[in-house]
């Protein structure tokens, strides 16, 4: 007998055109926009021209009159089907958010009123037409504003949206940074981005009678879409079914439904017509959230050796009025030091209501972090006279130091960011450049190299309800061709194709035959689709599990049949082949033949059919490590930065299609470099924004991007079924530092960068020529920490943990004995829970309760001062440690989480 | 309002329409006709995902009113190929060389480069790639649209590394 054949077909790995591309290149594909159910009319939403104001009169008498118009609605005609405005975790908004403004305006472009006409063209003649009175307002615009301003929101405490972190500084860690060798603090400005997907937000919204609501969505996954619809509207009668086809681009804009979106819904049920919303450009770089917008100060104390001793962070981002999540933004507190040797590390992280479009997710929402770490690594490595590529390997977490912990508690086990640089080295030869460098400087040329590491959670699931599982069902059908119904879903992911790679090559059948569908809610099953680098993890493991279920399946079917052993049957190339004294080979139409129609030839109490389906949940993050270099020229004339050369070096664990992979990594340093050079959402003092068309936000162009160079080198396989690691947010978060780095080494003779953001060339000619140029949000110069050590206040005022502030308490202290009701606010939104509490001496003992479970702890009470700590195990393992005060009939404090960060805790008696 | 009766081929195909002089050729070439491979991106002239030939020529068709193209020949994207046959040269390469992601930016550029690749034209790679410049793609870097504009130029690009 011939030796027997490999018993796969090899498609993960491989450089697979895509399915895709076929119906994408011919223009046949279906975006939102190209769907029009009959009856179809098209709305323009009304906006508000002034970032703050009330509503005196709003007066939509003409525009009701234009011939052509069909309804004008404001915010009383949407009452009955106020949603409740659930963030991407389903948690509640802090503060309500309204479908269409109420009695105020919050920002420019705040939707007023909505109208529905037979065209666009005539619904926005009449949008024209509608007239609203104002009192207007002084805006609150900037972080600084939000800080100090007056309250955005006028039922919240402060202007503080969300926060983590603590706002007191740790004695112990202050002493390590003012005794530390060295001291290196830097102050960022990152610009706000628009995503700027190609194709901006849009919406069908098609009532279909008897309770079917379908919503024809421009989303990052239809199932999520749904299930957020169906919970935020919690409308019985009514299930909610989302069609989403092509998506043109995302980047964290649509992974959620917003106002507009929702309102489209609410008007839809309410006048029983399908609507359509297609967002233009002058709403989507106006109305449509938007990201990044943020500040830090960041202090790092090094021993003279370049060792790290402590750290901490200072970090405020704009979430605007409405943000799809209030947002304190912790990942960047737990990645910045994650791939570190960092013994003491502490931060205070806040989000700020301002009067501007709400925050959104962008590609890497954390990736300050990486800007930051690794644009201080290579100041300091200047200032200490070390190679920044030696304090790199002094300072980061390698293969050999693992399995450990970060300083937020976080486990690492197989991390190579340490690693990845080493590969880069064989490819960037640092000595060469050096020596090009020094001669170009002699003729006036100012060359740079910039390096940079860092590690991105990929398809973390921990704690997040929407992210646990992803799902695949696999139909071999009657006809023998496979159809894979799976949760993932493409914005230009090819998910389509990398699936069915997968499943291809698990299955044994051609790639052609199988056809991927993950466009409708309807079919399938829940999954979030595209949202934190998750779906080759998730989604592929889903897809290998259930494609080796029926591959099992079919093997017992065909050994039953044959009479044969399972073990001998094997399938490639779409044909099962049984071994023995006598080779036989079937189809699988004849499988599916027995499977469907001839029940009674199966084994015995096997189902009918040739269905199988398999949730994967992942482990609860999946680390994917990169190092990058990139060397740029800077014309000291002009300003203008040119990329010469971009090397990559990625453990992205096992690729399924390298040209994927690439694509994405590609993608996402694209856009680095728009934030660094190009790109701002600017506003004037007003809250106007400045930017509204693509001549004023600048996106990159091919002649601002160089060619990728990438390896693969130091790639091991990641603990998942699968061994993949996520790659779609990486580029956006290592590129920033990397060209920031290359521009900072060709300027170094000028000095350091100020670090505001974009790097535009009047910025850095301000530091060529030694003179500032650019006018607006230039705070005047700081003294260089090397010379003056930062200031950290003489007196700081620091509250001593175990002492009540004698202030607050009563000399008899009200007991705290009894039934509360608490709020945590944690970084996934607000969670509510009563408790018991009963105090005896200086014990205090109690249990919670939440969601049918009870967890009980005892801890020591000092005054009005209670102290305890809870263990749990859901999302994950830890320990919560609450400390918190009686005040009059509050309980008032915090919980620190672990990894989660500290989290602010409020009780009422129940 | 004022409308106006227009005469033109669109894709080889004879199209009669009553339009009003304000209507874009973008919004009648997808709203009217039914060529929805025509995508409006930006409206202003900048993003060229509208793209489409008019007489031969690459047209922002966002910036042209569809009273204008009376008497013209216009081609879209579905005119490069038809649903049930191979691929135009321009598409096959774009599809070899992962030059599309989400495929909102791709039947402007494939537009742009069928226009200044068609007939006995032999245009520089320079050509093609500062026409590129006008088109905005925000999914790929534009490494495989750089890649696909160099061969359609003629010049041989070496195939990407794996594990370099």
């Amino acid at each position: 007998m011939n030796k027997p054949e490999p018993l796969t077909d090899r498609y993960i790995g491989k450089r697979q055109s895509r399915s895709e591309d076929l119906r994408l290149l011919t223009g046949r594909g279906v975006y939102t926009d190209d769907v029009n159910p009959p009856g179809v009319l098209q709305v323009a939403f009304h906006r508000s021209p002034m970032a703050r104001g009330r509503i005196r009169s709003i007066d939509t008498s003409a525009a009701q009159a234009l011939p052509g118009v069909f309804a004008v609605l404001v915010a009383k005609d949407l009452e009955r089907y106020q949603p409740n405005m659930l963030s991407f975790f389903l948690a509640p908004p802090v503060v309500p958010v309204p479908l269409l403004a109420v009695d105020r305006v919050c920002y420019v472009g705040d939707p007023v009123a909505m109208v529905i006409a037979q065209d666009r063209y005539i619904a926005e003649d009449a949008s024209g037409l509608i007239v609203v009175e104002y009192d207007e307002e002084d805006p609150v615009v900037t972080l600084d504003d939000a800080r100090s301003g007056v309250l955005v929101h006028p039922d919240t405490e402060s202007n503080v949206a969300a926060a983590t972190g603590a706002d007191e500084l740790d004695p112990d860690l202050e002493e390590m940074l003012a005794s530390a060798p060295h001291l290196e603090v830097i102050e960022m400005k990152h610009q706000r981005i628009s995503q700027s997907p190609m194709e901006p937000r849009g919406v069908v919204a098609a009532p279909q009678g008897s309770g079917e609501m379908t919503v024809y969505l421009s989303c990052q996954g239809p199932q999520l879409a749904a299930r957020w619809f169906s919970q935020a509207f919690d409308l019985p009668q009514t299930t909610f079914r989302v069609i989403s086809k092509d998506v043109g681009g995302s980047f964290g804009l649509k992974g959620q439904p917003w106002r507009e979106e929702t309102a489209v819904v609410a008007a839809a049920l309410i006048l029983g017509r399908p609507l359509k919303w297609i967002e233009d450009r002058l709403e989507n770089l106006t109305s449509a959230n938007q990201a990044r917008e943020q500040d830090m100060k960041l202090r790092v104390g090094f021993d003279l050796e370049g060792n790290l001793i402590a750290s901490h962070a200072d970090y405020g981002i704009n979430n605007g009025a409405y943000p799809h999540g209030a947002d304190s933004n912790i990942a960047v507190m737990m990645f910045l030091w994650a791939a570190h040797k960092l013994p003491a590390f502490n931060f205070s992280a806040k989000g700020w209501f301002s009067n501007t479009v709400g925050l959104g997710a962008y590609r890497g929402p954390w990736a300050l972090e990486s800007l930051a770490r690794e644009v201080l690594l290579d100041r300091a490595a200047r200032k200490l006279k070390i190679d920044p590529i030696e304090l790199r390997r002094k300072t980061l977490v390698t293969k050999a130091d693992q399995p450990t912990m970060t300083p937020m508690g976080l486990a690492l086990e197989d991390i190579s960011p340490a690693e990845c640089l080493e590969e880069l080295l064989k490819k960037v030869d640092v000595a060469a450049f050096r020596a090009e460098q020094a001669e170009a400087r002699k003729q006036g040329r100012y060359l740079g190299l910039g390096f940079a590491t860092y590690i991105e959670p990929t398809a973390g699931t921990a704690g997040v309800i929407v992210l646990i599982s992803e799902s695949c069902h696999i139909r071999i059908e009657p006809t023998g061709k496979v159809s894979a119904i799976v949760s993932t879903h493409s914005q230009g992911h090819g998910t389509q194709t990398t699936m069915a790679q997968v499943v291809a090559e698990r299955l044994g059948v051609p790639f052609e035959d199988i056809t991927v569908y993950e466009d409708d809610s309807s079919r399938g099953g829940y999954g979030s689709g595209a949202y934190g680098s998750r779906q080759a993890v998730a989604g592929g493991g889903a897809c290998i599990r259930a494609a080796d279920l029926m591959a099992d399946k079919i093997r017992a079917i065909a050994a039953h049949v044959f009479n044969a052993k399972a073990e001998d049957v094997f399938i490639r190339g779409g044909t099962v082949h049984i071994m023995g004294a006598k080779q036989q080979t079937c189809s699988l139409r004849d499988i599916a033949d027995v499977a469907y129609a001839e029940p009674e030839r199966l084994p015995e109490g096997m189902e009918a059919g040739l269905e199988t389906q398999y949730r994967y949940c992942p482990p609860p993050l999946t680390l994917t490590s990169a190092a990058h270099a990139c060397i740029v020229e800077v014309d000291v004339d002009t300003g203008f930065v040119k990329i010469l050369r971009w090397v990559s070096s990625e453990d992205v664990g096992n690729m399924i299609n390298p040209a994927v992979v690439e694509g994405q990594v590609a993608g996402g340093l694209a856009q680095a470099i728009g934030q660094v050079l190009f790109e701002e959402v600017s506003f004037d003092a007003r809250g106007n924004p400045t930017a509204v068309t693509y001549k004023d936000y600048m996106l990159p162009t091919i002649f601002d991007v160089p060619v990728f160079e990438y390896l693969h080198g130091a790639s091991a396989p990641s603990q998942t079924v699968g061994g993949f690691r996520g790659v779609g947010e990486g580029g956006c978060i290592v590129g920033p530092p990397t060209l920031v780095n290359a521009i900072a080494d060709a300027l170094a003779p000028f000095g350091e960068l100020k670090l505001e953001f974009p790097l535009t060339p009047p910025r850095l000619l301000e530091l060529i020529e030694g003179r500032p140029i650019a006018q607006k949000n230039i705070p005047a110069p700081k003294a260089e920490p090397a010379t003056a050590p930062d200031p950290v206040p003489a007196a700081i005022n620091l509250p001593s943990p175990s002492s009540p502030q004698a202030n607050i308490t009563s000399p008899a202290a009200p007991s705290v004995d009894g039934l509360w009701s608490f709020v945590l606010s944690t970084p996934m939104g607000p969670q509510a829970f009563t408790g018991k509490l009963a105090v005896d001496g200086s014990v205090v003992s109690g249990t919670f309760y939440t969601k049918g479970e009870e967890a009980s702890f005892t801890g020591s009470i000092s005054g009005n001062h209670l102290q305890w700590d809870l263990k749990v195990t859901k999302p994950m393992s830890l320990t919560l440690k609450y400390d918190v005060q009686l005040e009059g009939n509050q309980l008032v404090g915090k919980v620190r989480m672990g990894v989660f960060g500290t989290a602010k805790l409020v009780g009422e008696r129940a | 309002m004022s409308t106006h009766n227009i005469h033109l081929q669109i894709n080889d195909r004879p199209h009669d329409a009553s339009v009003e002089g304000r209507l874009t050729l973008c919004d009648f070439l997808r709203g009217n006709a039914g060529y929805t491979g025509v995508h409006v991106g930006c409206e202003h002239g900048v993003c060229g995902a509208c793209t489409v030939m008019v007489d031969g020529l690459a047209v922002r068709s966002c910036l042209m009113l569809a009273v204008q193209a009376d008497g013209c020949s216009v081609t879209t994207v579905e005119g490069l190929s038809t649903g049930d046959g191979p691929l135009h040269p321009v598409q096959q390469t774009l599809r070899e060389e992962h030059g599309l992601q989400c495929g909102f930016c791709t039947p402007g550029v494939c537009m742009t480069l069928a226009a200044l690749t068609q007939g006995e034209q032999k245009p520089s790679s320079e050509t093609l790639i500062n026409a590129m410049s006008g088109h905005i793609c925000r999914c790929t870097g534009y490494q495989g649209i750089r890649r696909a504009a160099l061969r359609l130029a003629g010049e041989a690009v070496a195939p990407v590394e794996d594990h370099g």
